[in-house]
């Protein structure tokens, strides 16, 4: 089971790379009162029908890992976020893509913690493969606001890639300070 | 910490590189491979990762070692697994990998180059493996 919302980002951007994207857009807003994510993927998509097969918890393609039952990644989710009273919602065009946005409530006993988003960003920017991944993270708070884009080919190109150790050390450093608030 | 631009890590990046001796080991790459299935994450995998990304740059092996995600090897019961691939040592994917045993892979398979005992649980699977 999944502990903090990152985990669930994490979860569906891997399930958008492994679905072919050239592009995955990653959205992270947060207020004092809710935070929001969308997960946008221009991969293969999928029907309706293997839409409602996605939430099925006893349901996997097989593809993945050829002898498991089950498929827990969005089932996991739905439920989270119904346990919260939060929302969920996921929209796919076979041939063009899937979006995949959610949101809960901050002040639900039951929804999950944000978790380490510095971390997460570098887990999904991380991912292999040749695609383009943009993250845009907003923040309007009572506390301070922040906002920021992120394009995972010119970290790449900053960083000379990002695989290596000491580039990852670095990303994480920049991830960490691209969290501060604008008003400080 | 105040916001970093791009051109500043930039920076930060050409002036770690000087500082820098990569050091050729038998021409080929250390790799850290850390399994990050929907089995690896709820275990722990992200923290493990980070910890081993620290680990490796404060041993200085930053230069000399990739580090990558993978996804799920098979082994759910003994996650988070992590396999190093290290020239001069035998392919291992280590299990049970939690943020406090990260540091010590780290130091004892990369730095003093003997196994992780207590950790040991496959070499790579057979459908996993680039022929």
């Amino acid at each position: 089971m999944h502990y903090a919302l990152e985990d669930y980002v994490l979860d569906i951007a891997q399930n958008a790379v492994e679905a072919g994207a050239g592009l995955v857009g990653v959205e992270v807003d947060e207020t004092d009162e809710a935070v929001s994510v969308a997960i946008t993927d221009d991969g293969v998509g999928m029907t309706e029908e293997e839409v409602a097969r996605a939430l099925d918890p006893f349901y996997t393609d097989g593809k993945k890992h050829a002898k498991r039952k089950v498929g827990l990644g969005l089932p996991f989710l739905v439920q989270a976020a119904r346990q919260a009273e939060g929302s969920f919602g996921i929209e796919s065009r076979k041939g063009e893509g899937t979006r995949v946005s959610f949101s809960f409530p901050k002040g639900n006993v039951d929804a999950p913690p944000v978790g380490d988003l510095p971390g997460l960003f570098r887990s999904i920017l991380c991912l292999p493969g040749a695609h383009e991944m943009t993250i845009r993270r907003t923040r309007t708070s009572k506390s301070g606001d922040l906002s920021y884009e992120l394009s995972r080919k010119e970290l790449a190109e900053a960083l000379g890639g990002l695989e290596r150790g000491d580039s990852l050390a670095m990303l994480r450093d920049f991830l960490v300070s691209q969290e501060e608030d604008e008003t400080d | 910490m105040a916001k970093m631009t791009l051109e500043q890590l930039r920076k930060l990046r050409e002036d770690k590189k000087q500082d820098l001796t990569r050091r050729e080991v038998e021409g080929k790459e250390i790799q850290i491979i850390v399994g990050m299935g929907t089995c690896g994450i709820a275990a722990g995998a992200k923290q493990t990762f980070d910890e081993i990304v620290k680990a490796v740059d404060e041993y200085g092996l930053g230069a000399d070692v990739i580090i990558r995600q993978t996804g799920c090897m098979g082994l759910c019961y003994v996650e988070p697994t992590v396999e190093v691939v290290m020239p001069g040592m035998p392919t291992v994917i280590y299990g049970k990998m939690t943020q406090e045993t990260a540091k010590e892979l780290v130091r004892k398979h990369l730095v003093e180059k003997s196994l992780l005992e207590n950790h040991i649980f496959d070499r790579p699977a057979a459908d996993i493996v680039k022929k």
